[in-house]
């Protein structure tokens, strides 16, 4: 397994779209040559027309009403109900609060683990150690095991903390990520200078000085899109927060839709109302950081 | 780059005043500090990764209830487990998914990678971050938008069958084509963020050897299956494995796809997924020893296929 991920990772790969943010990844040279022909353009203009077809017919129904899906044939071009529809959704159930609880779910997870991964990573990668190489491989192999197989044992631990219908059950175990690591090392590995950093020990910096003064720095644009990542499978996680979770005032918002599906045969709108808001907030998110996060997964691909 | 982007901290890092009698105390300090950095993980990990683990194998043993008590009963779990149809055909059924969601959306990814290869290509970051808006798209909402398009009334799927003339259809309703539907949403949220990890490999061949095949007269074909396909050998196998992992826990399509078939996914438990069949048992029977068992199941699933895939990426390598 492990031998499979290490030959994924050239330890010499092109970090430049990490180091420089908000640029796009153009690594001049790259790619195919000759001129890009119509059919490239017509197949690429399809699997994007897919990609955001759901999304697109999510707002049709909530903008028109049920009616979108029961006319013949189906509407599809978006009404002017939207925000008469999001009112509604608003009064079902309490959306606004379970729009609260996944941000600060989502936001205290992607902020603290990415700064405890990148503690991590740079210990990993920078300091040297005995037993080093040995807790790496156990980061390495716990991000293998998925973690929904040992649930009801998380759920008994969460019930004997108390913890049972909080949002620290959310936030705390999802802090320890193996992959955060992972990532995080790769990238001190490759963009922080040793010679830096034996330079600042000789003016006698210790290690913390060494973190917060040269190596984060450094790791932060690598560290942002490991957030945004955090950020996105908080934000969708449902299994977790569906088993713990019990009072309505603390749903995240995917459960918050799992309450208004039970509607969906009475007011399909409201449901799809109620889906196309949960993605909402993602998306205007997307819309400004989204070339960071293409060049951070692209990048990424050397590293994990 | 690196050296300029770190010269300004290390700068200010060089003007703070050091008090020299820190040395040797900081020391044994600088020993344990390591620790200290990778210890949040480890400590969270052990408490609610590690132990739940083994702590499955444990409760897997008992007739456990979360309310009631807990009896020893041996391997009596497992023995009901494996005399258990529903058991066998949630296996299939997640199984089924797996295969059908994972062969066609890691072959669209490498062609939609390929088509993305162009060095001239324009929009190339229009296009991209469309590719990735799937991904952001919540699991829940995509669950409902998707048991919407193929519902059996008023499904887009039905009405565009009815303009050809063609019957409608129920897919939910039949084992293959309730895991058709799942397949789709799977297929759907992930084909495009391959994609771009594929196109991050073809990004690393040089293009020279592009040019180099061109001029040898080779086709678009041809350079796809002789030049893309092998040098991108080590994402494909990162992704198989990913897709492995996420595929044999999928919970949320299933659970969300239509309101009335709940925590069976249907009244023939036609698209239940072992693990939908371990919370029905866990949280819905309050059957916790047996729902472990589910788990520990799962646990050898999983690492069988690791190690299947592990195998079979160390052979198609020795054969090359």
């Amino acid at each position: 397994m492990s031998a499979v991920i290490d030959q994924a990772i050239p330890e010499s790969s092109a970090t430049e779209a990490i180091v420089t943010p908000g640029k796009a990844p153009r690594r001049r040279g790259s790619g195919r040559v000759g001129r890009v022909r119509w059919p490239v353009y017509l197949l690429l203009i399809l699997a994007v027309l897919i990609s955001v077809f759901p999304l697109y017919y999510m707002f049709v129904i909530a903008s028109v009403g049920a009616t979108a899906v029961t006319s013949s044939p189906p509407r599809l071009y978006p009404g002017f109900d939207f925000f008469e529809l999001a009112a509604k959704v608003f009064e079902t159930v309490p959306f606004v609060q379970s729009l609260i609880n996944s941000v600060i779910v989502s936001l205290s997870i992607a902020v603290i683990a990415a700064v405890l991964c990148a503690m991590a990573g740079f210990a990993f990668a920078k300091l040297q150690f005995p037993g080093r190489n040995a807790l790496f491989l156990i980061v390495l192999l716990t991000m293998t095991v998925p973690a929904q197989l040992s649930v009801i044992p998380q759920y008994l631990i969460i019930s004997w903390l108390d913890w049972v219908d909080t949002l620290q059950a959310i936030i705390v175990p999802g802090l320890a990520s193996a992959f955060g690591i992972f990532w995080m090392r790769q990238h001190m590995a490759t963009t922080v200078s040793d010679e830096l950093i034996q330079a600042a020990r000789i003016d006698g910096a210790n290690s913390w000085q060494l973190f917060w003064g040269i190596a984060f720095p450094v790791v932060r644009p690598a560290a942002f899109v490991l957030g945004l990542i955090t950020f996105t499978s908080v934000w969708n996680d449902f299994m977790w927060p569906f088993i713990v979770l019990k009072s309505p005032e603390l749903f995240t918002v995917q459960i918050a839709l799992k309450q208004l599906q039970a509607n969906r045969t009475i007011d399909l709108a409201l449901t799809m109302g109620g889906s196309f808001m949960a993605t909402l907030p993602l998306l205007i998110v997307f819309f400004f950081v989204g070339r960071r996060m293409v060049a951070g997964i692209m990048d990424g691909a050397f590293k994990g | 780059m690196s050296v300029t982007a770190t010269a300004i901290p290390a700068q200010k890092l060089a003007d703070q005043p050091r008090p020299q009698r820190r040395r040797i105390r900081s020391s044994l300090a600088e020993r344990i500090a390591p620790y200290a950095y990778v210890a949040p993980f480890f400590v969270i990990f052990a408490i609610f990764g590690l132990f739940p683990l083994l702590f499955t194998f444990y409760v897997a043993l008992f007739d456990w209830n979360p309310i009631g008590e807990q009896t020893f009963v041996g391997f009596a779990n497992f023995e009901r487990l494996f005399a258990d149809p529903r058991f066998w055909n949630a296996f299939v059924n997640t199984f089924g998914i797996f295969l059908i969601s994972t062969i066609p959306q890691l072959l669209l990814a490498l062609v939609l990678a390929h088509l993305l290869n162009h060095a001239r290509l324009k929009w190339a970051n229009f296009f991209r971050m469309s590719l990735l808006v799937p991904y952001i798209t919540s699991v829940a909402a995509t669950a409902l938008v998707f048991g919407q398009i193929f519902d059996k009334n008023f499904g887009l799927l039905n009405w565009i069958l009815e303009v050809f003339g063609l019957p409608s259809v129920n897919l939910l309703a039949s084992q293959v084509g309730s895991w058709v539907v799942i397949s789709a949403m799977v297929m759907w949220r992930w084909f495009g963020y391959n994609a771009l990890l594929y196109l991050a490999g073809l990004q690393a061949i040089p293009r020279e050897m592009y040019e180099a095949a061109s001029v040898d007269g080779a086709s678009g074909w041809q350079q796809f299956i002789h030049l893309t396909i092998p040098s991108l050998r080590p994402i494909i196998i990162f992704t198989v494995i990913m897709s492995t992992i996420g595929g044999l826990q999928i919970f949320t399509e299933p659970l969300l796809v239509a309101p009335e078939t709940g925590l069976t996914c249907g009244a023939g438990r036609q698209c239940q997924t072992l693990s939908l069949f371990l919370y029905e048992q866990g949280f819905g029977q309050f059957e916790f020893g047996y729902g472990s068992a589910i788990g520990v199941a799962l646990f050898v699933i999983v690492v069988v296929a690791s190690l299947i895939n592990f195998f079979l990426s160390t052979r198609t390598r020795g054969g090359r």
